[in-house]
């Protein structure tokens, strides 16, 4: 199981929200490709998933706001 | 860090799109360092991730009518109007080789703006939590960019022309009840876009060689 967290995105960014899944729960997924867009002011950051697997669970649905270092997903690693 | 210029001159929103993507990829696997993309737009509305559909002031149809294209697109930010009075800039930059910082990065633009404008006789400033250039409570620049693999895309946009302003009525700007301005409109005179193209290009040349190592 690997946690996908959000990383900082520069200083003074204490969160952001999540503005796109590019992936459903339970589809499998690639590393390093898109897996979930944030945004910040007036930025997306498309962040890559960390590892290939299937996405088994979503903890942060679109709209949400998310601090840096929360847990946005869990991935079951192949 | 080698910076290549791709001038497209008048071009329709969807041709300077492909041409962000198709940059973007050679960025990401390392083909090319970075680039900037400078070109004018067709008449066109696009709406940002942060985009309400009461940021359109009319219905799609006739938004459309008035010859004027709309697309979703992947950016921060909410709507705003690209046209032919205005130079947009869509640097396509590695931040991993700059700084991985967003904001930095969304501050950067705005000086680059602001001092690209006082070259021009024209005192600019930023708003705290309002990203973009202004002058007074009037837009003059709208920044919203977009980051993959901390590759930067989309950009900003610098109203010059005073006869593209009346197509920001369509919308609110960024969903706010804002007025924008443009240069021409600010200094009294012609101002041709080269004037602007030439000092921002110098200013994004001065940020690349401060930060690379």
């Amino acid at each position: 199981m690997v946690k996908v967290i959000l990383p900082e995105l520069g200083e003074g960014i204490a969160k952001a929200t999540v503005s796109y899944w590019f992936s459903k729960a339970g589809e499998r997924v690639k590393e390093k490709e898109d897996l979930v867009e944030l945004t910040t002011d007036k930025a997306t950051f498309n962040l890559p998933s960390p590892c290939s697997g299937v996405l088994s669970e979503i903890i942060h649905a679109e709209g949400d706001s998310v601090e840096v270092g929360q847990e946005l997903a869990v991935i079951n690693e192949e | 860090m080698e910076l290549k210029i791709i001038d497209l001159g008048l071009v329709d929103y969807l041709e300077a799109w492909n041409m962000q993507k198709d940059t973007l990829a050679k960025v990401i696997s390392n083909e090319l360092d970075s680039a900037l993309i400078l070109c004018r737009h067709y008449p066109v509305i696009t709406l940002g991730r942060g985009a309400a559909q009461e940021s359109l002031r009319f219905n799609n149809e006739w938004i459309r009518a008035q010859g004027v294209k709309l697309y979703n697109i992947e950016r921060g930010g909410d709507a705003t109007y690209h046209g032919p009075g205005q130079l947009t800039v869509y640097p396509v930059l590695n931040l991993g080789y700059l700084k991985k910082d967003i904001h930095w990065f969304l501050r950067e633009l705005e000086s680059l703006v602001i001092s690209s404008l006082a070259d021009l006789n024209l005192r600019v400033s930023r708003v705290d939590g309002f990203t973009g250039a202004w002058i007074g409570n009037q837009k003059i620049a709208s920044i919203g960019i977009a980051i993959k693999h901390w590759v930067t895309y989309h950009g900003l946009s610098i109203n010059i022309k005073r006869n593209d302003l009346v197509n920001f009525d369509l919308i609110k700007p960024c969903g706010m009840d804002i007025k924008v301005t443009s240069i021409e409109e600010e200094l009294g005179r012609k101002v041709e876009i080269a004037e602007v193209k030439l000092s921002l290009l110098e200013r994004f040349n001065e940020l690349l060689r401060r930060m690379s190592w």
